[in-house]
C-alpha cells in the first residue's frame, strides 16, 4: 500500500464530497453520508497500519515552497491516527443526526465536509504552514454553519467564536513566525529534536533574545481558545447553544479536540521546558476550569448549556492530566515511579480525548431528537416523564449521560481514572481538588436524569414519540462503542501506549 | 529589427504589447453601435496577451534575463528600444494579462461608447506591459507616461462619484511624481556620463556616493506617489472609488504596481548606495531605508484605519488598497532576498485580489443594488438575494485579510519575516495593520451582506417588486479566474517564487537585473 498516499487520500476525500454536495443539491445528504461513511473506512484502514514501535508513519514528504520552510509533511502515529478516527466517528454522527436541513442543504452539507477536511488535515500536518493552513480551514465553515443556521441569536455568537478563534490563530501565528525566524524550520519533528537537545532555546535565545517564556505563553493560549481553558472559555457557551445541535457535535466532539491535540503535538515537545516552569499556574488554570466548569453546568437550564458547560468540564481532565505531568526535570537520574505515572496521565488524556468526542457528540445527537420531537424545547424544566412515552430513547440517554459521569464500565471510566492515577502521584492536590468536579458532574447529570425523564409528564410532551427503528439503528453502534470501549479500553490502549512511550521520551521538561 | 523576425519563444512576450496596442487602434475603428462587436474584440485582444503572457512565463522558467528586442532608438543620446524580461517582469506581465482579461469580463455591460472604452483600456494595458518589459531607462518612461493618458479619460468618461475632480488628481499626482523621477533619470545619465541609458549599463556606471544618496529619495519618492505611499495616496481611494469598475481593478490592480516596480528596478537598483546609513539618527532613524519604511508602516496601519471607519462600500477598498501596498514598499526596503521576493509576490497577489475585490463591490453589487453605502445595503439581504456576490466577497475578503492558502499570506509573510530580520519593531507596528485588515474586511462582509435587519428578503423583494437581475457568465468566469488564480498560488507559490528568487538574487547583487 506504500503507492497510494493514504493520508492525502483521507483529506482529498472530503473535499471533494463538499464539491460534489454543492452541485447535487436533495441530494447533498446522501452525498455526505457516503463520503463521511468512506471517511471512517479509511481512517480505520489507517489506524491499522500505524508502525509498532508508536513512532510516526505513513509519512509523505514534498518541498512545497522551501524559502519559508515549507514543506507538504504528513504522517500520523498512534495520536493522531485515534483523532482522525474520532473525526471520521463525529462527522459522521453529525450527517446523520442532521437530517432536516431545509435551508440550502448543499451548501449546509458542503462546508460540513469542509471542516472534516480541515479536521483530517490538521491531525496529520506535520509542517507548521501545512498544520495552519488546515486549522484556518476548519474556523471559517464552523463560523458560517453558526451563522446562517444557528438559532435566534446566531449572529452574536459566531462573531464572538470567530473573533476568539481568530486572535487565537494570530498568537500562534506570531509565536511560529519567531521559531522559523530563529531555526529557519516549520517542520515539527525537526523543531521537537531540536527543542529535545535544548538546542531550540539557545537559537531562539541567540537570535531574538530571552523571549522563549513569552512564545510559550502564546503557543499556550493560542490553543486553550479551542480546548478551552479557564478564562479563555466564554465565548463557548454561547456558540454551543446557538449552533445547530449537529453542527454543536462537530464543535465539541472534534474540534475541541485539536486545541488538545495541538498541546500534544506542538506545545508539549516544543515549549516542555517552559511549560514545566509556569506548571504551578497552569495546573490552577486546569483545576479552575474542572472545577467551574462543573459548576456552571450545574447553574444552567438550558440542556444545551449544561452539556456545553459539562465538555469545559471534561476537557479539564485532559489539561490536568497534561499539566501534571509536566514535571520540571530533577538531576539526570531516571525515577521509574514518576515514568510510569506520566504515561498514566498520557494514556488517560488520550483515551479522554477520544471517549469524550463519542459521548458529548452523542448527547447533543440526544437534545437534537429531543428538540425535534417537541419543536425546539430544550429547557431541562420544559421536560419530565420522557421514560414512559420513549423508554428507548430514556435508555440509550441513559447510558450517554452515565458515560458522561464515568460509570466504570463506559466508555469514559478508563480515561479519567488513568489520569486520575497518573495525576495523583504528580500533584495531589490539583487532583484532590478536581476531585470535586466530578462530585459536581455526577450531582448534574442525575438532576438532569430526575428532571427529564422521571416525573409528571408535561402536556406538550404528551405524544412524544420515542425513537423510531432508523434512530436506534443509527444510534445503536455508538451506544456499543461506549461498551466497548468501557469493558475493553485495551482495544486503544494497546495501540496508544507505544506512542505515549515514544512521546514521553522526547520530552524534555 | 532581426530579433523581431526571428522570435525566441521567451521574446514573444514583447508581442504582448504591440498586440495590446494594435487592439487599442482596432477597436477605435470599431463603428459606433456596434458594442457586441467591441466587447468580443476587446476580450480576443486581452486573452491574446494573455496567452502570450503564459506562454512567456512557461518558456522563461528557469531563464534569467532574456533580452526580446534590442534596437538603436536616438543613437546619439544611446537610448535604445530595448525589451527584455527576467523572473520579476515575467510574473507582472503575467499579473497584467490576468488583470486585463478580468477587467473585460467585469466591463462586459458597459454600453456607454463602447469601443472607445475598450481602445483607451487595451491602451493602459499595453503601456504597462512596456513598462514592465523595459530595459531602457528612456523607453521605461515613456511607457510609464503613456499609460497617465488613457487613466484620465477612462476615469473622467466613465467614472462615477466626482470623477472629473478625482481624474484630475490622479493626473496631478502622477505627473508631480513623473517630474520627480525625470529630474532624477537625466542627473543620472549626466553624472554617469556614460552614452547608454540601458538599465544595466547605468546599474554599472558607478554614480558617486553622494550623488546616489540626494537621488534615491528623489526617484524612490516619484514612484512610490504611483505605489500609493504615505502621505502621498490621497490620489488612490479617490481615483479608485471614481473610476467605472474595470478601470479601479487596473488601477489597485496594475497601475499601482508600476510605480512599486519603478522603485525596485530603477531606484533601489540604480542607487542601492543611497539607502546606506546617513552616519547620525534622529529618533532612531538613520537613512533613508528607515524613513521609507516608517511611511510604508503608517501606509499599512493608516489605510486598514480609514478603512475601518468608511460608509461607502468601494471606500473601504480602495484604502484596504493603500494599506496592502504599504507591505510592498516595506519589503522593497528590507533589502534582503526574502523580503524583497516577499514583495514582488505581493505586488502579484494584491494585484489579483484587489481586482477581485473591486469587481464585487462595483459590479457585481452597485450595478444591481445602485448604492455602495453600507447602511443602505445593510437592509437589502444581500445574502440571500445575491447569494453568489456574498460568496464570492467572503473568498476575496479572505485572500485579502491573508488566510493562509491565499496568495496574500506567503506574501506578507515573507515581507514580515524579511522585516524582522533588519527590525522587528517594524513588524510589531505592521501587524497591528494586519489585525485591523480584518477587522475592516470583517466589517464590510457583515454589513454588506449579511445584515439581520427586517423586514426579511421575502417581504423586501415583494415590496420592491423586482428581483436582481441575474449574475451573468462574464461575472462567473472573471471571479472563478481570479479566485483561482489567489488559491493557486496560495497553494502553490513555488510556480511563481521560482521566477522571482533569482531574479531577485541578482538585482540585490548589483546590476539591473
Amino acid at each position: 500500500m506504500n503507492g497510494i498516499h493514504l493520508l492525502t487520500l483521507l483529506t482529498v476525500l472530503p473535499l471533494a464530497g463538499a464539491a460534489l454536495a454543492l452541485v447535487t443539491g436533495k441530494h447533498a445528504r446522501s452525498v455526505a453520508l457516503v463520503t463521511t461513511f468512506a471517511s471512517l473506512s479509511l481512517a480505520l484502514i489507517i489506524w491499522t497500519r500505524l508502525p509498532v514501535d508508536g513512532s510516526i508513519g505513513l509519512v509523505e514528504q514534498h518541498a512545497w515552497a522551501p524559502s519559508l520552510g515549507i514543506e507538504y509533511h504528513l504522517g500520523v502515529d498512534a495520536l493522531g491516527a485515534l483523532m482522525l478516527v474520532l473525526a471520521a466517528i463525529v462527522t459522521l454522527m453529525s450527517v446523520d443526526a442532521a437530517h432536516r436541513v431545509h435551508h440550502q442543504p448543499e451548501l449546509y452539507f458542503a462546508l460540513v465536509l469542509m471542516l472534516e477536511a480541515g479536521l483530517f488535515g490538521s491531525f496529520t500536518a506535520l509542517n507548521f504552514f501545512h498544520w495552519f493552513l488546515f486549522w484556518e480551514l476548519c474556523l471559517i465553515p464552523a463560523f458560517f454553519l453558526i451563522k446562517l443556521w444557528g438559532g435566534t441569536r446566531r449572529g452574536p455568537a459566531a462573531t464572538q467564536f470567530f473573533i476568539y478563534t481568530m486572535a487565537g490563530s494570530a498568537v500562534l501565528l506570531v509565536a511560529f513566525l519567531a521559531v522559523f525566524l530563529s531555526t529557519g524550520s516549520m517542520d515539527f519533528p525537526r523543531l521537537s529534536f531540536l527543542a529535545s537537545t535544548g538546542e531550540l532555546e539557545q537559537m531562539i535565545t541567540a537570535h531574538l533574545g530571552p523571549v522563549m517564556m513569552w512564545l510559550a505563553i502564546g503557543v499556550l493560549a493560542g490553543f486553550a481558545v479551542k480546548v478551552p481553558m479557564f478564562p479563555f472559555h466564554t465565548w463557548l457557551p454561547a456558540a454551543y447553544a446557538e449552533a445547530p445541535s449537529p453542527v454543536t457535535m462537530l464543535l465539541t466532539g472534534a474540534m475541541s479536540k485539536m486545541g488538545v491535540y495541538g498541546l500534544l503535538r506542538i506545545a508539549l515537545p516544543l515549549f516542555g521546558h517552559q511549560i514545566a516552569r509556569m506548571r504551578v499556574p497552569l495546573l490552577v488554570l486546569a483545576v479552575a476550569t474542572v472545577v467551574m466548569g462543573a459548576w456552571a453546568a450545574a447553574a444552567q437550564k438550558d440542556l444545551k448549556r449544561i452539556f456545553a458547560y459539562m465538555s469545559v468540564n471534561h476537557l479539564g481532565y485532559c489539561l490536568l492530566g497534561i499539566f501534571a505531568l509536566a514535571v520540571p526535570a530533577v538531576g539526570t537520574g531516571i525515577d521509574k515511579a514518576l515514568q510510569v505515572s506520566q504515561a498514566a496521565a498520557l494514556n488517560g488524556v488520550i483515551l479522554q480525548m477520544f471517549n469524550h468526542g463519542i459521548t458529548a457528540a452523542a448527547l447533543f445527537w440526544f437534545v437534537a431528537m429531543m428538540q425535534q420531537r417537541t419543536g425546539g424545547h430544550r429547557g431541562i424544566d420544559q421536560f419530565g416523564g420522557l421514560r414512559k412515552p420513549a423508554p428507548v430513547l430514556a435508555g440509550l440517554m441513559g447510558i450517554a449521560l452515565f458515560s458522561s459521569l464515568g460509570l466504570p464500565g463506559l466508555n469514559n471510566f478508563p480515561g479519567e481514572f488513568l489520569i486520575f492515577r497518573g495525576a495523583f502521584p504528580l500533584s495531589w492536590v490539583a487532583a484532590t481538588v478536581s476531585l470535586l468536579g466530578l462530585l459536581v458532574t455526577a450531582t448534574v447529570i442525575l438532576t438532569v436524569i430526575q428532571k427529564v425523564f422521571w416525573g409528571p409528564l408535561p402536556e406538550h410532551c404528551a405524544n412524544f414519540p420515542d425513537l423510531h427503528h432508523g434512530e436506534r439503528m443509527a444510534l445503536a453502534p455508538v451506544i456499543g462503542l461506549m461498551l466497548l470501549v468501557g469493558f475493553l479500553p485495551s482495544l486503544i490502549t494497546i495501540s496508544v501506549n507505544p506512542t505515549v512511550v515514544n512521546l514521553l521520551a522526547h520530552w524534555r521538561f | 529589427m532581426l530579433s523581431i523576425l526571428r522570435p525566441n519563444s521567451v521574446s514573444l512576450l514583447a508581442y504582448a504589447i504591440y498586440l495590446s496596442f494594435a487592439g487599442a487602434l482596432a477597436l477605435a475603428f470599431v463603428p459606433k453601435g456596434k458594442t457586441a462587436l467591441a466587447r468580443w474584440l476587446a476580450l480576443a485582444f486581452a486573452v491574446g496577451g494573455l496567452a502570450l503572457a503564459v506562454q512567456g512565463f512557461i518558456a522563461g522558467m528557469g531563464q534569467g534575463l532574456v533580452t526580446l528586442v534590442d534596437v538603436p532608438w536616438v543613437p546619439s543620446m544611446g537610448i535604445h528600444f530595448l525589451l527584455a524580461a527576467d523572473g520579476i517582469s515575467r510574473v507582472l506581465v503575467l499579473l497584467t494579462g490576468l488583470a486585463a482579461v478580468a477587467g473585460v469580463l467585469f466591463s462586459w455591460n458597459i454600453d456607454l461608447r463602447t469601443n472607445e472604452f475598450f481602445a483607451l483600456y487595451l491602451a493602459l494595458i499595453g503601456a504597462v506591459y512596456g513598462v514592465f518589459l523595459s530595459f531602457d531607462l528612456f523607453l521605461l518612461f515613456v511607457f510609464y507616461e503613456i499609460a497617465i493618458v488613457p487613466k484620465y479619460f477612462l476615469i473622467a468618461i466613465w467614472g462615477s462619484t466626482r470623477r472629473e475632480y478625482a481624474a484630475m488628481k490622479l493626473v496631478i499626482y502622477s505627473f508631480a511624481g513623473s517630474a520627480m523621477v525625470l529630474i532624477g533619470l537625466l542627473a543620472a545619465y549626466t553624472t554617469a556620463g556614460s552614452h547608454s541609458t540601458g538599465l544595466v549599463e547605468l546599474a554599472h556606471a558607478g554614480l558617486p556616493a553622494s550623488f546616489q544618496m540626494w537621488c534615491f529619495p528623489l526617484v524612490f519618492t516619484g514612484f512610490a506617489i504611483l505605489a500609493g505611499m504615505w502621505p502621498f495616496h490621497t490620489w488612490a481611494p479617490t481615483g479608485h472609488v471614481a473610476a467605472p469598475t474595470a478601470a479601479s481593478m487596473l488601477l489597485a490592480g496594475v497601475v499601482m504596481k508600476l510605480g512599486a516596480y519603478g522603485c525596485l528596478r530603477v531606484a533601489i537598483a540604480l542607487f542601492p548606495r543611497g539607502l546606506d546609513p546617513w552616519g547620525f539618527s534622529f529618533i532612531g532613524i538613520g537613512s533613508w531605508r528607515d524613513v521609507f519604511a516608517v511611511l510604508a508602516i503608517i501606509g499599512i496601519v493608516y489605510g486598514a484605519l480609514v478603512a475601518l471607519a468608511q460608509t461607502d462600500f468601494k471606500f473601504v477598498i480602495g484604502y484596504s488598497s493603500v494599506s496592502h501596498m504599504g507591505f510592498v514598499l516595506l519589503g522593497l526596503v528590507t533589502l534582503n532576498q526574502i523580503g524583497v521576493t516577499g514583495a514582488v509576490l505581493q505586488m502579484f497577489s494584491h494585484g489579483i485580489i484587489a481586482g477581485l475585490l473591486f469587481a464585487i463591490v462595483g459590479r457585481i453589487v452597485y450595478d444591481r443594488t445602485h448604492t455602495r453605502k453600507l447602511a443602505e445595503l445593510e437592509t437589502m439581504h444581500l445574502y440571500k438575494r445575491l447569494p453568489f456576490a456574498a460568496w464570492a466577497f467572503v473568498i476575496a475578503g479572505m485572500a485579502s485579510i491573508g488566510m493562509p492558502g491565499f496568495s496574500g499570506f506567503v506574501a506578507e509573510l515573507q515581507v514580515l519575516v524579511g522585516a524582522w530580520m533588519v527590525n522587528p519593531w517594524w513588524v510589531a507596528a505592521a501587524a497591528v495593520g494586519i489585525v485591523v485588515g480584518v477587522a475592516y474586511i470583517w466589517r464590510a462582509l457583515q454589513k454588506a451582506f449579511f445584515g439581520d435587519l427586517l423586514p426579511s428578503a421575502h417581504v423586501l423583494e415583494e415590496e420592491q417588486g423586482h428581483h436582481f437581475a441575474a449574475i451573468t457568465w462574464p461575472e462567473v468566469t472573471g471571479v472563478v479566474l481570479l479566485a483561482g488564480v489567489s488559491l493557486f498560488v496560495g497553494l502553490y507559490p513555488k510556480i511563481l517564487l521560482d521566477a522571482i528568487e533569482p531574479a531577485v538574487k541578482t538585482l540585490l547583487a548589483g546590476g539591473a537585473q
